[in-house]
């Protein structure tokens, strides 16, 4: 689901230049006229909603993205994304069979050679995965690009009857909200409402049924039931909302406002909430770009603000968003950092038996095998969250108690695990240095104390080093001190 | 009428009732001719090597795999109706734990086999499921979300979610999979203290030097019933032997037949 959404991000953005120049070539001559209060009156007259064309237009958007939403969320936590693509392109032989039927526009006709192409395609699809050893994203594809095929062929024959390039049937392909009629957006509503009250009143039966459908079964359930009632119920959701967003990209108004959801929210009543919302909103933002200028289609606009609303969640979503995901490795890196920084303050001191308290920056320097610049720095950081006092002038680090505590805590993890590692899971003691350097920095009091009591409160790490207890931990400041000194404040 | 409701006591009936069930993948046997009746009030342990057909077997008796042949009765009972009664864990692998619900919305579907359709879970269910947490210790965890939880804490909101079931026959398979020993001896007196409630409980289980102090009988299972019985009579180096040693090779060597032939 993630991966898909880049992949058709590029191609609605193909289809709107698509559009664009299509638009600019076949009406070159008018583009002159269309001036800028043309578009502000085009945007009044939406807005206005006092032609009836932009009314059938705005409530087909409404219902489509009601439906979409609704039905969408449900096919990407079943995993079944790829299933509402392979069944919004079969339904197009179809519709052209369904224009065919008496040479124009009836819905009805339409809805039921759609339904029926649908419902061919999915048994098609069983058929492969029953007879052959074809795995079923194979069979998803094989059906989408053949029953698509077979459906443009109809479309373009049809095209060149006399009376077919009047019927309006390529409006089916990128959609055309303008043309919806009295008759659609009341075949929209039945749907529409047909959906969302029989996701209502069986919601506990399809939250069951798509979280662990064995137990849905073991608890009564029929699991069957609830899959084909949500399939009838998809196909319907898509063949209703064909006419506005187009085949090629309705499955985009199933599956884009649903992740989009699912980023922002960990409730499942919640995420078809907000999927519901973002597709009535991206189809109204549709709906009303493409009535700015004649002739503009529908659906790539729809899923263009429905991709919006996806960029928007995928960046700031407050959990998973990469915003907040970036952050969070980011506190956790400079963390490491200071952590790290602290250690090498206590490798110093520990290296003249903790005789002077401060630190020279030149001394950590060339202890940590880095620029003084960065060092300063470093201590700068250090003070900034009260681990340590710095004086700029003459370049000395003073660690605070809670610094010393952090320096000794860290120190101690280190070599605690390295012991571990050496006597528990016998590791050559030259091996464990590296392991250790990720270790000290997430384990935890907890696992600090296991270890000491696995180790039988040791004294020595592998290398011969004295492992700081909790007294001298807790002291404030080194070993062989007699008296807390604590330190020097250096303002 | 009366008294053919009184003759047919469910109670009287043993929990689970097998009958020749034989099971087949891909028209491949797994499971041979199974005939078991399980007594009331035991906590029954299902070994056998990888393969055997334990997870299987559970499955098989819950109805979500069918039979090729023979029955399967719970208390008595066959299909839809004898569900009323059993509890069921699967295996924590078979859910993605990325579903957006969260620790009570799981246990609340544990009342969902109780409510009719279209009818939502009342304050009763939620104070059940509330107990459930309680006793598996994760009533602090209720709102999380369920892919936040560690994999010993998604293994008891599982349990949790049965024991919200309030059934007599419980079915698990692999409880103490991938779970920390702390919360695998949680588990171990949960499922003691539904014994002594009168429950009946088959655990699916891998590790066998644990299996002879965790359960009362022990079904040792191969493609076929290799024994059933008290562990102290069944736990013994013959019939071990019998279940993991090399004797079955012909069964699965015939089954692979079956299945070529088949295809």
């Amino acid at each position: 689901m993630r991966l898909l959404a880049p992949a058709r991000w590029s191609m609605v953005l193909g289809l709107c230049l698509f559009a664009a120049f299509g638009v600019v070539d076949a009406h070159a001559a008018r583009i002159g006229d269309l001036s800028e209060t043309r578009i502000w009156e085009q945007a009044i007259r939406f807005f206005s909603l006092r032609d009836p064309a932009v009314r059938y237009a705005a409530l087909g958007a409404i219902l489509l993205g009601t439906s979409c939403g609704l039905l969408g969320s449900f096919i990407v936590v079943r995993k079944m994304a790829l299933v509402g693509d392979t069944l919004s392109h079969a339904v197009l032989p179809g519709v052209a069979v369904g224009f065919l039927w008496n040479m124009s526009k009836d819905p009805i006709a339409i809805f039921i050679g759609a339904v029926a192409a649908g419902l061919l395609g999915v048994l098609f699809v069983n058929w492969i995965q029953q007879t052959t050893r074809l795995k079923e994203d194979t069979a998803l594809g094989l059906a989408l690009a053949g029953f698509f095929a077979v459906g443009i062929c109809l479309v373009t024959m049809m095209q060149r009857l006399p009376t077919g390039s009047k019927s309006g049937i390529d409006k089916f392909l990128f959609g055309q909200a303008a043309a919806l009629g009295a008759a659609d957006v009341k075949l929209m509503a039945v749907v529409t409402l047909l959906s969302v009250a029989t996701i209502f009143l069986f919601y506990k039966e399809f939250l069951v049924a798509s979280f662990d459908p064995g137990f849905a079964k073991a608890s009564g359930h029929s699991v069957k039931v609830a899959h084909y009632t949500l399939m009838w119920l998809l196909a319907f959701s898509i063949v209703i909302s064909l006419q506005a967003v187009g085949v090629v990209l309705v499955s985009a108004m199933l599956i884009t406002p649903a992740a989009a959801a699912y980023l922002l929210t960990d409730r499942m009543h919640r995420m078809v909430l907000y999927s519901m919302a973002f597709g009535i909103a991206s189809g109204l933002v549709g709906a009303f770009i493409s009535f700015l200028r004649p002739n503009l289609p529908t659906g790539p606009f729809m899923v263009l603000a429905a991709s919006l609303i996806f960029a928007v969640a995928f960046v700031a979503a407050p959990r998973h968003g990469i915003v907040v995901r970036w952050w969070r490795q980011r506190s956790q890196s400079r963390r490491v950092q200071r952590e790290n920084t602290l250690k090498s303050i206590y490798h110093v001191l520990e290296g003249r038996s903790f005789q002077q308290e401060g630190v020279t920056v030149e001394e950590l320097a060339a202890r940590r095998r880095e620029t003084v610049e960065e060092i300063r720095q470093q201590a700068a950081d250090l003070r900034a969250h009260e681990l340590a006092t710095f004086d700029k002038h003459d370049g000395v680090i003073y660690l605070t108690p809670e610094g010393w505590q952090r320096a000794a805590a860290i120190v101690r993890n280190h070599r605690l695990w390295e012991l571990y590692l050496t006597n528990a899971a016998q590791i050559a003691p030259d091996h464990v240095h590296e392991d250790a350097e990720k270790i000290e920095h997430v384990l935890g009091e907890e696992v600090v104390r296991q270890l000491e009591r696995k180790l039988a409160f040791a004294k020595e790490d592998p290398h011969g080093r004295l492992i700081p207890d909790v007294a001298t931990i807790q002291r404030g400041s080194g070993p062989r001190r007699e008296a807390p000194s604590g330190y020097r404040r250096s303002e | 009428m009366v008294e053919s409701r009184i003759t047919k006591l469910p109670s009287q009936a043993p929990p689970l009732e097998i009958h020749d069930l034989t099971v087949a993948y891909h028209k491949k046997p797994v499971l041979w001719g199974i005939d078991l009746v399980v007594p009331p009030g035991k906590l029954i342990g299902i070994i056998g090597p990888n393969g055997a057909g334990k997870s299987t077997l559970i499955k098989a008796a819950l109805g979500l795999i069918p039979g090729s042949s023979g029955w399967v009765k719970i208390f008595g009972e066959s299909g839809r109706k004898g569900l009323k009664r059993v509890g069921y864990v699967p295996q924590r692998e078979s859910v993605d734990w990325d579903f957006p619900v969260n620790v009570m919305d799981v246990v609340l579907m544990g009342r969902y086999g109780r409510l009719r359709l279209m009818q939502r879970p009342n304050a009763h269910d939620r104070e059940v499921a509330k107990r459930a947490l309680e006793m598996v210790h994760m009533l602090p965890f209720a709102n999380r979300q369920i892919a936040n939880l560690s994999g010993g804490q998604q293994q008891r909101v599982f349990l949790a979610r049965a024991l919200a079931q309030e059934s007599d026959l419980y079915f698990m398979d692999e409880p103490f999979a991938g779970v920390d020993a702390a919360t695998e001896s949680a588990i171990v007196g949960i499922l003691q203290e539904l014994k002594q409630k009168g429950k009946t409980i088959m655990v699916v289980h891998h590790d066998l030097p644990t299996a002879r102090n965790y359960f009362d009988m022990l079904l040792l299972l191969n493609m076929r019933v290799v024994a059933f019985g008290p562990t102290e009579e069944v736990f013994t180096y013959e019939l071990l032997q019998q279940t993991y040693g090399g004797r079955l090779t012909i069964l699965a060597e015939v089954a692979e037949a079956v299945r070529q032939r088949g295809a």
